[in-house]
């Protein structure tokens, strides 16, 4: 036979019954990058269509929280705030922990609600719930716009830390979102339950992570258990790197880290298991 | 020669029982009690599975797929002919590894792009510039390569001057016209086309057909599923036959026409149910046998247009029944109602056929000349006693083909909207 100059000799596929725990195939994701950035893309275009306020909820929502907030627990109950002033304590929780709900409540859904992308092509199946929780981060940008505006107006000065500190806090919260949105995604194409377990997911979830008080309220020895939770750990290193507020990484801050690594790849596995059977049972 | 698909073995088990009979019912009643029993029928299963694994998987699946193999080499243009639910649509879901395959394996050489999943991926918020992107990037085309076929997408769709507006604004036939141009630009190697599933009016279909010709001669391979087989002698050199998921046949294409259609397995206007396709909840109502029969009462794949049509249902009652419906919708290829209509709609005939005694029936009623278009159509059944149960229901129990010669506007030789083509009677008056 003849030697020809392709442009691009095609690649092999073996498509086979997958046994046993499936192999991760992340590089089927990087692969699929460009995908992965239309569906974010997609998610943010689509958002605030045909609303009044648009993006503006981005803000509202978290604002409207920490004023709901600010009545109960600085006014009425009177929660202490490490000396910060109580809107700006609650409202840099608040933002990483609206990243996480919001990443939770589109990413469980983001399966079944491209069932006829899921029946009717391959594409990894990933590529959903990776970019239902990546497209959060625009909002998490928008709304960040009001907490710069809040340290200036309290006069608080971030140290230098929150250059290095901040970013690595937000992966974290990322990571921790992401791997219980792979959990859920997976279990509600089979079992729709978890639109309506996730409500109350969320709700006991928010009163686990110090959020609305101060983690130092937590009496030492429940710390490590406490710090279980990932997100009590995010919300500490967002307040420790923006307002100065706590200890900085201590030991528990290990936990968060470990817990989110583990749900993160126990989600990945659970995840690729399920895949196969996705376009027949969702 | 390359080979571009091997199939070794291939077999897929489908789940069927509970998940598909649960809202076969449409009674509150029954979806109440279907709801709260099921924390029950879970706990069974849980409990079955650990004592006998083997018992209930046996009666609850299928093989859409069982032992299939074949090899397709570069370049080839194959045809896969079979009646509903042979396999054929199984069997492009696994190549195009949509679903994974119980047992075997396949390798498959190259990109694979299908013709049944225009628009997916579609939104209808955005515009139609940002749903090529999207769609393209659906479809596993790489950024730069949307770029460079945009112009030509964009012409071959029509749509131009609204490629900046909502696709939610479009009308059908836009939307379908601008999902098909990105489809058909994809240039996979391997090009799928399942024309049993494909949308769209008769013109919409023959331009698939003519992209698909187009492919198949630039040398790239494709795999062709229809119920149509002047298409399928037109186009493919050779044909794969498949009967309950197993291929039954593989012959030149003349061949494998010819031993379908003997084997009496073909779509022949006529659905005939045997006691393994009747869910056993239907009882008492008993489905035997669809039928399209033509003017002189013969059986018909094809009617002619400008001819009354009979359709006629023939069931069996093993009790006797009160409040029966018997009927029947009629769609269009994209799944657009035409109409419903039961044998007790007159309200006379309900008095004297609502009850129904036990017994072998027919109900038949006649649509009159001049009112389908060009085009296939599928007939649904539906057996039903209003508010209280349905006892069977198909919603694609048959379809068939409309011959439109010497129908009104046929001289002018242009595809007419809509799915009926009804003779009016027009007058023309002068008044000055």
């Amino acid at each position: 036979m003849a030697f020809q100059t392709v442009s691009h000799e095609p690649t092999t596929v073996y498509i086979k019954p997958s046994k046993g725990l499936a192999a991760l195939h992340l590089r089927d994701l990087w692969t699929y990058r460009e995908l992965v950035f239309f569906m974010i893309w997609r998610d943010i275009k689509v958002r605030y269509k045909q609303t009044m306020l648009g993006a503006a909820w981005a803000i509202i929502q978290p604002v409207m929280t920490m004023l709901v907030f600010n009545f109960i627990f600085n006014g009425v109950a009177k929660v202490s705030s490490d000396g910060v002033p109580y809107p700006i304590f609650s409202y840099t929780a608040l933002l990483p922990w609206g990243l996480f709900v919001a990443a939770l409540n589109n990413a469980s859904r983001s399966l079944t609600s491209n069932s006829n992308m899921v029946t009717k092509i391959y594409f990894p199946r990933l590529v959903l719930p990776v970019a239902s929780v990546l497209s959060g981060l625009v909002d998490f940008a928008i709304s960040f716009v009001i907490l710069i505006l809040l340290m200036f107006y309290y006069k608080v000065t971030p140290s230098w830390n929150v250059l290095w500190a901040l970013p690595l806090f937000l992966l974290l919260a990322i990571v921790a979102a992401l791997g219980v949105a792979l959990w859920l995604s997976a279990i509600n194409v089979k079992y729709r339950d978890v639109n309506y377990a996730l409500p109350f997911l969320t709700q006991f979830w928010l009163f686990a992570t110090p959020v609305a008080y101060s983690a130092s309220v937590i009496s030492p020895k429940w710390r490590l258990l406490y710090s279980l939770n990932p997100m009590a750990g995010v919300v500490n290193g967002f307040r420790w790197a923006l307002l100065g507020s706590g200890s900085g990484p201590d030991a528990a801050l290990w936990v968060s880290v470990g817990i989110s690594l583990l749900v993160l790849v126990s989600g990945l596995f659970y995840f690729r298991g399920m895949e196969k059977t996705f376009a027949d049972t969702i | 020669m390359t080979i571009a698909i091997r199939a070794e073995h291939l077999s897929k088990k489908y789940r069927i029982g509970a998940a598909q009979q649960k809202f076969q019912y449409g009674m509150l009643r029954d979806v109440l009690t279907d709801t709260f029993t099921a924390p029950v029928r879970w706990a069974k299963s849980l409990a079955h599975r650990s004592d006998n694994p083997q018992l209930p998987a046996q009666k609850n699946f299928i093989w859409a797929l069982n032992d299939v193999s074949f090899d397709l080499e570069e370049g080839q243009v194959l045809g896969i002919v079979g009646r509903n639910g042979a396999g054929k649509s199984t069997l492009l879901k696994v190549l195009s590894r949509v679903t994974e395959p119980t047992i075997g394996t396949v390798s498959v050489r190259g990109r694979v792009g299908s013709l049944l999943e225009v628009g997916t991926g579609f939104h209808p918020e955005l515009t139609g510039r940002e749903n090529i992107f999207l769609n393209g990037a659906v479809l596993g085309m790489k950024r730069a390569e949307i770029d460079r076929k945009f112009d030509e997408i964009v012409d071959f769709s029509e749509v131009g001057q609204f490629i900046d507006t909502p696709v939610k604004r479009y009308s059908s036939g836009m939307y379908l016209r601008l999902a098909f141009a990105v489809a058909a630009h994809l240039e996979p190697e391997i090009l799928v086309v399942d024309e049993v599933l494909a949308v769209g009016d008769a013109e919409f279909q023959r331009k698939c057909l003519g992209k698909m010709g187009d492919v198949a001669q630039q040398g790239r391979t494709v795999l062709f599923v229809s119920h149509n087989m002047s298409a399928i002698l037109r186009l493919t050199h050779e044909a794969i036959v498949l009967k309950k998921g197993q291929l039954i046949k593989r012959a030149p294409t003349q061949e494998a026409v010819d031993f379908y259609l003997s084997s009496g397995q073909a779509e022949t206007g006529e659905r005939l149910w045997g006691a393994e396709d009747i869910p056993a909840m239907s009882a008492p109502f008993k489905p035997i046998a669809l039928r399209v029969k033509d003017r002189s009462g013969k059986v018909v794949d094809t009617v002619r247009s400008t001819e009354p049509v009979t359709i006629e249902w023939e069931y069996q009652l093993d009790a006797p029944v009160t409040g029966l419906r018997v009927g029947m919708y009629l769609n269009t290829m994209r799944a657009e109602y035409v109409f419903t209509a039961f044998d007790t709609d007159d309200a006379k005939q309900f008095e004297q056929f609502g009850a129904r005694q036990a017994g072998h029936y027919f109900s038949r009623c006649t649509i009159p000349a001049d009112f389908f278009n060009e085009g296939r159509y599928s007939l649904g059944v539906n057996a039903s006693s209003f508010a209280v149960r349905r006892y069977f229901m198909d919603d694609n129990a048959l379809s068939f083909n409309v011959d439109i010669t010497g129908a009104p506007g046929t001289q002018w030789p242009e595809v007419r909207q809509g799915p009926v083509r009804p003779r009016l009677n027009w007058e023309i008056e002068k008044v000055d």
